[in-house]
């Protein structure tokens, strides 16, 4: 791929980014703030000798991608708050299968029907199994929408690693506006579409019958699952935390954001490091498994140090934070939701007050 | 000398969990051997669902998977538009193709999905104990309809297959029952020309079987098998319906 500059907007990036990274099978539904990425999907996958479904419904639409994922086909779905919230049992099964998938979340304001106004509120939903059971879904939080399209790829691969689900958890800002992205940086080879999982159901030829199942009602076969699955999430979460960090090495303050909310953060810690204030950032990029060494090791090192947590809800993300610091520095909060954004004036003036 | 009768291939050698007297156990055994007829072991992957239809997969020797309660038709659809070479087909109860994945039955069917639905219709729900399903028959007496199923509080015994067949996109669509060997070997006809539509590429498929249940219908197995000659045939007739 030669390299090029387009200026799209985050839900195209989305879509463009799983094609290229050898999604087969996409299945939607509509809901704002994500059609732009559906009907991106409609245009582009057909031309790319890909399938498309436009599905009855947000659980059809989860289902669809289970099938298409037992068969052995990279596959995905989005949809915005209220219609992930119809597929967390989709999704449930999705773990309890052991199957990869990619589920994009466009949040909008909740609860309810909401708004669809950009918001942060799903956080909870997503990291702490949405659906029944105990699983986990990695969750990745693009801040751009160079990183909109490049995690899509990395969400591919690391549900295919693991055999999990992968969510993108994005929002309708992020998904709306338009931002140069740059192609032809990937160093990832390409995936092989119609390469078959030996796990996968596609026919028993020359070997023994696959079954794909969750159900397992013998005495202690589930609880042996999910012994698997535990020893899974824990090497996920040794392996696969990534964060970005800002000015960490004096900073007395230190700010966490993700996705929108890190933007606007970022351009607070510039601005007040200009003014000399000794100010950092942490910015999650995988929300589960949570960063949260970077914390224990920031607190260990600097006595002393303050947290801010600034989220686009009312302190879902600040959990986590107070449960990797376990009471070893204080933490501060400021969130908006419903449509509501700390603006930078707001921040500024909690920096100051801390 | 020649072997003229053996156990279908597309049927494990293990006993089945099935209660004395159900249906099901023949309606698996007559699509593993329609498998076996049309050589297509090697291709077919089944859809099982919640319901007492969802451990099929211990016993069918052949690929198959899971699919959540309703969804075994979208979950056929994405296997079906990836692998469009395979022969994929669902296994359902009437709870599941009727009550709560009768959306996604109508749209697979509306889309003209090429696959083929074997419809478990017993007029009760088994796994869960003997509760009302969308098919009870009026009168019938179910855990949750203790005086017998009333419409006026719970409507009328809902025919699936008749609202399936006015959609265009649809190719076939038969009843068939299991209370005589003529019936059976009926049933089995109906069942390989709904896979055989499948090979061929037409279309929408549906078979939709009368199945006894005598555990929730407090019936002896030979009373459960008369009751579906005498009475249920009156609400679901038998035959080609598309």
């Amino acid at each position: 791929m030669v390299n090029k500059k387009i200026l799209i907007t985050g839900n195209e990036a989305i879509g463009k980014g799983a094609i290229d990274a050898g999604c087969f099978f996409y299945a939607g539904y509509p809901i704002t703030p994500q059609n732009e990425l559906t009907s991106y999907m409609a245009e582009s996958m057909p031309k790319a000798k890909r399938i498309f479904i436009q599905a009855e419904s947000e659980i059809s639409a989860i289902n669809m991608v289970f099938g298409a994922s037992a068969a052995g086909m990279r596959a995905m779905t989005s949809s915005s708050s209220p219609g992930i919230s119809l597929k967390q049992e989709g999704i449930s099964y999705l773990a309890g299968a052991e199957l990869p998938a990619v589920i994009v979340n466009v949040m909008r304001g909740g609860p309810g029907l909401g708004n669809i106004a950009a918001a942060q509120s799903d956080y909870f939903q997503a990291t702490r199994a949405g659906g029944h059971g105990d699983y986990h879904c990695i969750v990745l939080a693009p801040f751009s929408i160079q990183e909109s399209y490049d995690f899509m790829k990395l969400a591919f691969d690391l549900a295919d690693k693991y055999r999990n689900p992968v969510l993108i958890l994005s929002d309708g800002m992020l998904g709306q506006m338009m931002e140069p992205l740059f192609l032809g940086r990937s160093r990832h080879t390409p995936y092989a579409i119609h390469h078959t999982p030996k796990w996968a159901i596609s026919g028993c030829l020359r070997r023994k019958p696959n079954v794909i199942r969750s159900l397992y009602l013998k005495e202690g076969v589930l609880e042996k699952l999910n012994l698997k699955l535990q020893e899974k999430y824990k090497k996920i979460k040794e392996k696969e935390a990534r964060y970005e960090i800002l000015y960490l090495e004096d900073a007395k303050i230190i700010l966490v954001a993700y996705g929108t909310m890190a933007r606007i953060v970022k351009s607070v810690v510039k601005k007040l490091r200009q003014k000399g204030k000794k100010i950092g950032l942490i910015r999650p990029i995988t929300l589960w498994p949570f960063p949260e060494k970077i914390f224990q090791y920031l607190s260990l090192k600097h006595k002393g140090l303050k947290f801010l947590v600034v989220e686009m809800s009312y302190g879902q993300m600040l959990e986590d934070v107070k449960l990797a610091l376990n009471g070893k520095a204080k933490v501060e909060f400021l969130g908006r939701a419903g449509g509501g954004i700390p603006t930078e004036e707001e921040i500024i003036k909690r920096v100051i007050a801390l | 000398m020649q072997k003229i009768f053996s156990p279908p291939k597309s049927l494990r050698n293990i006993i089945t969990h099935y209660c004395p007297g159900c249906g099901h156990g023949i309606t698996q055994r007559l699509i593993a051997e329609v498998i076996d007829e049309l050589k297509i072991r090697e291709k077919v992957i089944g859809v099982c669902p919640v319901g007492c239809a969802v451990v099929a997969y211990d016993y069918w020797d052949f690929d198959c998977t899971e699919a959540a309660h309703g969804r075994a038709l979208a979950v056929a659809t994405g296997i079906k538009r990836v692998r469009p070479k395979n022969i994929v087909f669902t296994y359902q109860g009437d709870g599941d193709l009727a009550a709560i994945g009768t959306n996604e039955t109508i749209h697979a069917a509306n889309r003209g999905e090429k696959l083929t639905a074997i419809f478990i219709n017993n007029a009760v729900y088994g796994m869960t104990g003997g509760q009302m399903a969308p098919t009870t028959l009026l009168g019938q007496k179910t855990i949750t309809t203790p005086q017998g199923r009333k419409k006026e509080k719970e409507g009328y015994p809902l025919k699936i297959s008749e609202m399936l067949a006015i959609l265009p996109a649809v190719k076939y669509i038969a009843r068939v029952a299991l209370f005589s060997p003529q019936e059976v070997l009926k049933a089995k006809q109906a069942i390989k020309v709904a896979f055989e539509n499948q090979i061929n590429n037409l279309g929408f498929s549906l078979v939709e079987v009368l199945s006894p249940c005598p555990t929730y219908w407090k019936l002896s197995p030979k009373a459960a098998m008369d009751w579906i000659k005498d009475v249920m045939i009156k609400e679901f007739p038998l035959g080609r319906i598309k």
